[in-house]
Parts: structure tokens; C-alpha cells; sequence
């Protein structure tokens, strides 16, 4: 297989030097802005100079990167050192969702909301214990090539394929949906044409250059999305307690909130835990909590666009130490999202609620005219703002933050661009995922196993175009619920993927029949809840809402798995050593007679 | 030398088990356990944050940090132990 890679030696030892002085250039431009700003040029032309300077430069590295071998574009060339694979896997990770509505979830829903926080994080344990390094001494292409190979044949191939796919491409249109929302803002123009700029913008990342493109845009978005997070709260902390660290100081805004929350007369408290809406404690939102925190972080270890980043690293060790980095880079963003609910809340508290309606902080006034956004309807004709007469859509926490801090357009601008890596770089990730799915296991090791290395890369290319089409003429149809499409993707992922591939590794005798009785069944119970509690009126069971509806599809595809490899023979000799090697770091692999590989 | 002995091979995953099961055992610790008294830990302030908030807040998503480079650096001695780490 080893196809010798072409990514030259000292592009990969001056990583450090290349970014680096990357991120300095980011800031100088930042600044360089900030002047103009100063100079009376026009918010409108920054906002154009964000959007357009940032997607040239990811476009500048999807072009640097183009290549016509398969190692470099289905796994990067397997160089990507495990520091620089953190911070790709980090912008594949965060997408639209985490970086503009999370903080926004946390102020609506207090503690409740910390299960997104918890969910979205903790699923990295998983993926360095169980899984990355053992696929990353598999040494193929894709997650589902694991699952043909483990299970012997097409049937589990194809099963691997049809999860991947329900499961990506529903996240897809939610990251696509998103792009167009921050394009359409920024750029002033319709939300229908703004999907197909924002289409533009993926598809310059990822189609040349396949992963390898997209691993290295991806580090230069991750280094953009986590200065544009941190700005806006690390001067809002300092401002108001002289703290640069928003993580520390927090806990100061929290109190506040809390003593403001009784004089308003606010029954459930923002850290109040398993509260119902009169602040008691209530079962059903206890379980909900722990159910919605497993299913996101069993989907985290089971969605193939994050799985495949392992593919990439020099060596097993690399792939471990590389999910320490991952999570690292995360956590920067995720232990902060609380700070932002907590220091937009406190301001509301504080200047908002009870004030003149005429006389609102000057933020409240540009974002009331910003359609639906923030909507302030004085219900009793008294001039003052009541509790109930402001309503605040939770992407805006985010949004708005610059201004709530003083901070001028210019970061506002970043903040966009911020938005826009995030949800770019997930929807590259993705994208990469599904089309690799299509044209390497469906194509290639279904249809076509002689085709020649260029027709499999043209094949890849035009997937992904073909896939990136579809992805955003459904988003266009504006389907209902970035959020709620997000932990879809993580239910049927997580209910139709996490037990093959776990039990793969760990348990010898998992057979063929049984993994694939248990993919079908584990997604099938999983699809069956989700459709029917979203679109058929079906009861809740246990009132698990259907964000979490893995719940029940996870454990029936372990237990049907289990059974039935029970009661069919056991995997062959030739099998079980193959196994036995994928455990060990060092070493060829063992492979099974008549299994083709790279 | 790549070729371990099947008595060995089995120590070498005895050992990744065991190492395995630790970590998981810390996982569900800091995901579920913690989680569940949340109620009777708000009552405890740490550092201004009611203790039940600050453990989904931060507290938990650091343990992961923390669990994710351990257990690189732990599987990595086993692998040298047994022979098995990669040359470079």
C-alpha cells in the first residue's frame, strides 16, 4: 500500500513557523481593519473584506494542495503531525452550531444546557481509547473499509455506508443552512443565493485536494474561529472585573445573576440543576440530561468525518497523542461558551430588563431592527421593559457580544468570519466523508474494483461536487432546526455505528451476521423513534425527547450483536490474528485470504 | 522484533485492558456520576461557582483533557514494555 507521500518534508517541519506566521498576518489585517475602521471607511466594506479575505485564503491553500495520488487525498499522505491534527479535527468538530448557537443554548437554558457542553466534549475519551488507534493501524481509507474487512464482505460495507450517509449528510444541511445564514447577513444578499456562495466556498477547500487540502485549511480556520471566540469575552471579562480570563471571572457574573434573579422574580435559577420551569426538581429532566450527554458523546465516537482525521497521522502513537490536542483545542472553546451566557445574561438583567423601553443600551436598539432576531413588544403600555416582553434568539448571545462589550464593528466582522470557519470547515469535513464513502466503497470496491487511480479520483471529485449540490438545494428548502439536525446526525451515528466498530477491536468473537443484524436493528429502532416522535405524533417513551433517541437504538444493537454472534460460528483463525494485529502498534497486519486493500 | 508470542500478546492486552477499563471507569465518574448529585453540590461554592455548575461547566471537560493525555502516555509505556511501539 505505502505509496510514498509527496507532501514535502519541509512543509511538515515548518508547520510551526507556517502558522504561525499565518495567525500574526490574521491579526495584522485585524488591526490594519481596525484602522480603517477609525478612518471612516464603511462597516458594510469590512464586513466584505472578512468574508472575502478569509475564503480566499482557505481557497489560496485548496489550491497549493491539489493532488493526483490517492494517499493524499483520502488521507493527507498520512504526515500530519498529531498538534496539527488537533486543531484540523477542532474545526471539523465545531461547526456553526458550537460556535454561534451554543453559547445562546446555555443562556436560554442554563444548566440544562451544560449537557451539550458535556455531550460534545467527552466523546474524545472514547475515540482515543477504543478506537482511533486501532483504525489508524488498519490503515485504509475509510470507516466504512473497516467494517467490509472486519465483517467480510459488501453486506457490512454497504450497511457502514448507509449510516454514514443518513447520518452526515442530515449534518450537512445543517452546516450548509448556517453558511448561508452568516453569508446572507454579512454580505447582504439573499439567503437562497448566499447557500450557493457559501457552496463556493466548500467546494474551492476540498475538491482539488481531497483531505490533504482540507487538513490544512482546516488549521488555518481552527486558528481564526478560536481568536474571533475568545476576543470578544476575554474584553468583556476585563472590562467588567478586570479579569482576562472569562473562565475565572465568571463565577462572579453567576452570583449577580442569581441575586437579580430573585428580585425579578425568576423561579428557575440559571445554575439550578434537573429544574422544571418552577424551579422543582424533576426526574424528566434528569434523564434527559444524562441521556442527551451519551448520545452525543457515544455520536461523537461514531461519526465517521471525525473518525477519518485519525487516518491521517504518521503512526498509531501519533493518532493517540492526537486526540489529546484534539480535545485540548475543543475545550478552549467549550469551557468558555458558559462565560458568554453568563455575561450577556447578566447584562440583560442589569441594563435591559425594567429600563425605559426608550432608553435600552444602544446593542438592544441594532438588533431589535434585525429581522426577528430580538423582538421587544411592551405588552402593557407601561415604557418599561418587563421579563416577558423580551424575547432573544439564541444565535444572537454570540452575535452580539462586540457590541455589548463596546467593541467596535471591526470585531464584529471577526466575529462573522469566525462563524463562517467553523461551519466551513465542518462542512468540508463532512462532505469529504460522504463523497469518500461513495466513491471508494460503493465505486470502487463495489462497482468498479479495476478502475485506474485517475478515474477513482475523478469519480471522488465529481461525488463530492454532486453531494455539495444536493446538501445545499435541501438546506435552501430551509428544514426546521440547525440544533435539532445536528443531534439527529449524532442519534443515528451513534445507534448504527459505535457497537460494530467497538466490538470489532474488543471482542474477537463478534461475527459477521451479528454486527450486521445489530447495525440494522440498532439504527432501525433509532430512525423508527426519531420519525415517529418528530413527524407521526408518537408518545415519547420514558419522555426521552428524540435529540437523545439513541438511547434506545445504542444498547438493542450491542445486545443484538452479542446474541447472534452467540449463535453463529465463530470468526475464523485467519480472523481472529488479524484482529490480534490490528491491537498491536508495531507489525504488519494479518490479513484475511482474498480481502483486497491498498 | 514485531512477532509476539501468543502468551505474550495476551499480557499486552491484559494490560491494554486494564488500562481500558481505568479510563472508562473515570469517563462515566466524570460524565454521569458527578453529574447526578449536581442538586447537593450547588449547595458548595468553589471559587464563586456554585460546584455542581462548575463540574459540567469545566471541571468535567478538563478531567477529559487530562484522560485523553493519559491514557496516550500510559498505552505508550505498555507498547514500549512489550516492544511493540513504532520506531519513528
Amino acid at each position: 500500500m505505502a505509496t510514498q507521500s509527496t507532501t514535502s518534508k519541509s512543509f511538515v517541519d515548518n508547520l510551526g513557523k507556517i502558522y504561525g506566521g499565518y495567525a500574526g498576518g490574521f491579526i495584522g489585517f485585524v488591526i490594519i481593519l481596525a484602522i480603517m475602521e477609525q478612518m471612516g471607511v464603511p462597516n458594510k466594506v469590512i464586513g466584505y473584506c472578512f468574508v472575502f479575505l478569509t475564503i480566499g485564503v482557505y481557497a489560496y491553500i485548496g489550491v497549493l494542495s491539489r493532488t493526483m495520488e490517492l494517499s493524499e487525498y483520502y488521507v493527507a499522505g498520512r504526515v500530519v503531525p498529531p498538534f496539527f491534527n488537533g486543531m484540523a479535527t477542532g474545526a471539523d468538530w465545531m461547526s456553526a452550531a458550537s460556535f454561534i448557537s451554543m453559547a445562546g443554548g446555555l443562556y436560554l437554558g442554563g444548566y440544562g444546557a451544560l449537557g451539550y457542553v458535556l455531550g460534545w466534549t467527552g466523546g474524545y475519551v472514547l475515540v482515543g481509547v477504543l478506537l482511533a488507534p486501532y483504525l489508524r493501524k488498519f490503515g485504509q481509507f475509510t470507516v466504512p473499509d473497516f467494517l467490509g474487512v472486519r465483517y467480510e464482505g459488501n453486506t457490512a460495507r454497504i450497511c457502514g455506508v448507509i449510516v454514514l450517509f443518513c447520518a452526515s449528510f442530515t449534518y450537512i444541511v445543517a452546516q450548509t443552512f448556517g453558511i448561508g445564514i452568516i453569508t446572507s447577513r454579512f454580505l447582504d444578499i439573499p439567503f437562497e443565493v448566499a447557500i450557493f456562495v457559501g457552496l463556493l466556498g466548500i467546494l474551492v477547500c476540498s475538491m482539488l485536494g481531497g483531505m490533504r487540502a482540507v487538513t490544512w485549511t482546516q488549521v488555518a480556520q481552527y486558528i481564526i474561529l478560536i481568536i474571533a471566540y475568545l476576543t470578544p469575552v476575554v474584553w468583556l471579562s476585563f472590562k467588567l472585573y478586570g479579569n482576562p480570563i472569562p473562565e475565572l471571572s465568571y463565577g462572579q457574573a453567576l452570583n449577580e445573576i442569581a441575586d437579580l434573579e430573585k428580585k425579578l422574580g425568576i423561579l428557575k435559577p440559571h445554575v439550578g440543576a434537573y429544574a422544571d420551569a418552577k424551579g422543582q426538581f424533576s426526574w424528566v429532566e434528569f434523564n434527559n440530561f444524562w441521556a442527551l450527554t451519551l448520545t452525543l458523546m457515544i455520536g461523537t465516537a461514531s461519526l465517521p468525518h471525525i473518525l477519518m482525521r485519525y487516518f491521517t497521522t504518521p503512526n498509531v502513537k501519533d493518532a493517540r497523542t492526537s486526540v489529546g490536542w484534539s480535545i485540548f483545542f475543543i475545550f478552549l472553546l467549550y469551557f468558555t461558551a458558559p462565560a458568554y451566557a453568563a455575561f450577556a445574561k447578566r447584562e440583560v438583567y442589569t441594563n435591559v430588563i425594567g429600563q425605559q423601553i426608550s432608553q435600552l443600551p444602544a446593542w438592544v436598539q441594532n438588533w431589535s431592527q434585525v429581522g426577528g432576531l430580538l423582538t421587544i413588544k411592551d405588552g402593557n403600555n407601561d415604557g418599561i421593559l418587563q421579563l416577558s416582553e423580551f424575547i432573544i434568539n439564541q444565535d444572537i448571545i454570540v452575535l452580539s457580544m462586540p457590541e455589548i462589550a463596546g467593541l467596535p464593528y471591526v470585531i464584529s466582522g471577526l466575529v462573522a468570519a469566525g462563524g463562517l470557519a467553523a461551519a466551513l470547515s465542518t462542512a468540508d469535513g463532512l462532505l469529504l466523508a460522504i463523497a469518500n464513502a461513495l466513491s471508494h466503497d460503493v465505486y470502487y470496491k463495489m462497482i468498479n474494483p479495476q478502475a485506474s487511480t485517475m478515474k477513482r479520483l475523478l469519480v471522488a471529485r465529481v461525488l463530492l461536487v454532486g453531494v455539495a449540490i444536493v446538501g445545499a438545494a435541501v438546506a435552501g428548502t430551509r428544514p426546521a432546526g440547525i440544533i435539532q439536525m445536528v443531534a439527529w446526525a449524532f442519534s443515528l451515528a451513534a445507534a448504527g455505528l459505535f457497537a460494530p466498530l467497538v466490538l470489532g477491536i474488543w471482542w474477537k468473537r463478534t461475527t459477521a451476521a451479528g454486527a450486521i443484524a445489530g447495525m440494522i436493528v440498532g439504527f432501525g429502532v433509532c430512525a423508527f423513534y426519531l420519525v415517529g416522535t418528530r413527524y407521526f405524533d408518537m408518545p415519547l417513551w420514558f419522555g426521552i425527547r428524540n435529540i437523545s433517541s439513541a438511547l434506545f437504538g445504542l444498547p438493542l444493537a450491542f445486545l443484538v450483536t452479542w446474541a447472534v454472534s452467540l449463535m453463529t460460528q465463530a470468526p475464523s483463525k485467519e480472523m481472529q490474528d488479524f484482529v490480534d494485529s490490528i491491537r498491536v502498534p508495531k507489525g504488519e497486519l494479518a490479513w484475511v485470504k482474498g480481502v483486497t486493500h491498498e | 522484533m514485531a512477532q509476539l508470542t501468543p502468551a505474550q500478546r495476551d499480557a499486552y492486552w491484559r494490560k491494554t485492558s486494564r488500562l481500558m477499563w481505568i479510563i472508562m471507569a473515570w469517563w462515566v465518574f466524570f460524565s454521569f456520576v458527578v453529574h447526578f448529585f449536581a442538586v447537593q453540590l450547588n449547595s458548595i461554592s468553589i471559587a464563586g461557582f456554585p460546584l455542581g455548575f462548575y463540574m459540567a461547566a469545566q471541571g468535567s471537560l478538563i478531567s477529559y483533557v487530562v484522560l485523553c493525555f493519559w491514557n496516550a502516555s500510559a498505552q505508550n509505556k505498555i507498547d514500549e514494555e512489550f516492544g511493540v511501539a513504532e520506531d519513528k
